[in-house]
């Protein structure tokens, strides 16, 4: 499992920065939220996780044993929800970045910056 | 003490009216002047809101550095709120531009006083999601095109943030700042400290604006209003580098070398490369925005250097350019009000126009550049003089020759704003609104002020850069012992 959500991870913050390096600004913004959900899923498996002995948790041991810690969730709800409002008003911005330019290419804009 | 703090953050988002915002933040650098008052006598204050004892409850911290930091960020407050109604059209400001300004100076006041991770975070947040707002604020297209890089960049930054605070968590199983920095000074394995702090390092240099992460900056600070571009000089990138000082001086425990090494050198490029950007611009905006960046580079140094008087000239060095680069962005302002343009290439003549204005604009681009009795003099002295203690004397070097070139560029804006004959048609008596020039003016007086009494001031620094230089101090405090 702690495999498997590694390797997720690295597979999300790969799509994510790809996405980022495109111009079209739409695919920015879902790098931004692949990002932020691979950020999430990070904290999920470095917080540990229940069954299984993740790699990170080094310095829990013997404390609070067979109990999950509940912290790690609550950061990654916290983050959730920033995340959410981020990615609701940045595609709100691009949605008024179209309005105002009529594209949503970057590139075609530097020439009458 | 809770009671304070308390006040300070209600307060804020009750300000929706011009008057009542001018009153919140006097109310607000009040406030912080009696946290300082207080930090001064009784040391560091450490208070736990929601009754969780440290380390497992949210501590809010505030040692002479934040209270320092909180007290200059209020007052500039007050003038960005006595400017801001001469300046920013009416468009903006019933769209909510002052609850967002609010917003903002509750991100970074948090920000300041918060004594913990992921607290933290959550105040970068709320402070960067009001600026994301505040810059789009208006909406035309290279407005947009701005806030698009600044969204990107600084969601980006925070992710990094967030990546370190879970690596961090998972393997030192707390949150708290002083719990960490004590946890971690029992380690011997240094390999997830050193990790997480680079990406630490990254966030914040991104966020202040370091060599290699400073590309965002000028192209997105020039767009906005610049009453906003003044507040967000005076006040978000400070907190980059406040967060950056905290997390060195508490978190630094391993490789101690190659930090300040790696500190000095990005520092050394940061300044050097930010005032030959500035040096190249014509644009009054981007000249400033670029100042930013090389100012920073000298609080970093200070940083880098590490000793009393390092840190101590850093945070003096701090305080002034708060005051000065606010103050030179609202001059700015007024010459745009007066003369309808940014651009140097179509400006002149405003000294024979109005020496009053060009006054305003001489006081704090002196101070910023390190002309002896104001501020930015004393500032650099003691950044330069704790360099040659610290035997770092590449890095002093680079400073001074820095302040060369800062000395240039200000004089630039001077030369062909104010000093050269008005081109062809350019006009140099448009109204300017009242508010505007009091702010401006007012600013200018504390810039002067503060060089004035540069003892006590510097005396405070002092203290607040021993207390960073000794991190069991705020550890101490905040975990009881």
């Amino acid at each position: 499992m702690l495999f498997l959500l590694a390797i997720l991870v690295g597979v999300l913050y790969g799509a994510a920065v790809y996405l980022l390096l495109r111009r079209n600004i739409f695919k920015l913004i879902l790098g931004l939220i692949f990002l932020g959900h691979a950020t999430n899923l990070l904290l999920f498996v470095a917080g540990g996780l229940t069954s299984g002995r993740p790699a990170f948790l080094r310095g829990l041991q013997g404390e609070a044993a067979g109990m999950s810690d509940p912290l790690p969730q609550a950061l990654i709800l916290t983050a959730i929800v920033i995340g959410l409002g981020v990615t609701a008003f940045a595609l709100t911005l691009v949605y008024r970045f179209y309005k105002v330019t009529k594209t949503v290419d970057f590139d075609q804009l530097s020439e009458n910056e | 003490m809770l009671f304070m703090v308390v006040l300070m953050f209600t307060r804020q988002w009750l300000a929706f009216q011009q008057g009542f915002s001018i009153f919140a933040s006097i109310m607000l650098t009040f406030v912080s002047f009696l946290i300082l008052m207080d930090v001064q006598q009784n040391g560091i204050l450490a208070i736990q809101p929601g009754s969780w004892d440290a380390p497992f409850g949210i501590t809010l911290v505030a040692d002479l550095f934040s209270a320092i930091m909180m007290l200059t960020t209020s007052f500039v407050a007050i003038i960005i709120m006595i400017y801001s109604p001469g300046f920013i059209d009416k468009e903006r400001q019933t769209a909510g531009y002052y609850p967002l300004a609010f917003g903002l100076l509750m991100g970074v006041n948090g920000a300041f006083i918060t004594g913990d991770l992921f607290n933290m975070y959550v105040w970068y947040e709320v402070m960067l999601t009001s600026s994301f707002v505040l810059i789009a604020l208006g909406g035309s297209a290279e407005q947009l095109k701005g806030s698009i890089k600044y969204v990107t960049i600084n969601f980006v930054a925070s992710i990094f943030f967030v990546s370190a605070i879970g690596i961090l968590y998972g393997q030192a199983g707390t949150l708290n700042m002083a719990d960490l920095a004590s946890k971690m000074r029992t380690w011997d394995d240094s390999t997830y400290i050193n990790s997480a702090l680079m990406l630490f390092f990254i966030a914040f240099s991104v966020k202040s604006a370091l060599v290699p992460f400073f590309f965002w900056l000028p192209a997105s600070y020039h767009t906005p209003p610049i009453a906003i571009t003044a507040l967000f000089a005076g006040t978000l990138t400070k907190v980059g580098v406040y967060t950056m000082f905290r997390f060195y001086s508490l978190f630094v425990v391993f490789d101690q070398q190659f930090w300040q090494i790696f500190i000095l050198t990005l520092a050394g490029l940061t300044m050097f490369i930010g005032v030959l950007m500035a040096a190249s611009q014509f644009d009054i905006r981007k000249i400033l925005s670029f100042h930013i960046i090389s100012q920073v580079g000298y609080m970093v140094m200070g940083l880098g250097i590490f000793t009393v008087s390092g840190i101590a000239g850093a945070i003096y060095f701090t305080v002034h350019n708060m005051l000065s680069k606010t103050n030179t962005f609202l001059a700015g302002g007024l010459v745009y009000q007066r003369s309808g343009s940014y651009d140097l290439k179509y400006l002149g003549g405003l000294y024979k126009a109005s020496p009053f204005i060009a006054l305003l604009f001489f006081v704090p681009a002196m101070s910023l550049a390190g002309i002896p009795p104001l501020p930015g003099f004393f500032g650099k002295f003691f950044l330069i003089k704790g360099g040659f203690e610290a035997h770092q004397y590449f890095i002093t070097g680079v400073a001074i020759l820095t302040g060369l070139f800062t000395l240039f560029s200000m004089v630039k804006i001077w030369n062909e704003a104010y000093w050269k004959k008005e081109p062809e048609g350019v006009k140099t008596d448009m109204k300017i609104h009242p508010s505007t020039s009091i702010a401006t003016t007012l600013l200018a007086v504390a810039v002067i002020l503060l060089g004035v009494f540069a003892g006590p001031v510097i005396d405070i620094c002092m203290q607040a850069g021993e207390q960073i230089v000794n991190p069991q101090m705020y550890i101490s405090a905040v975990l009881g012992k």
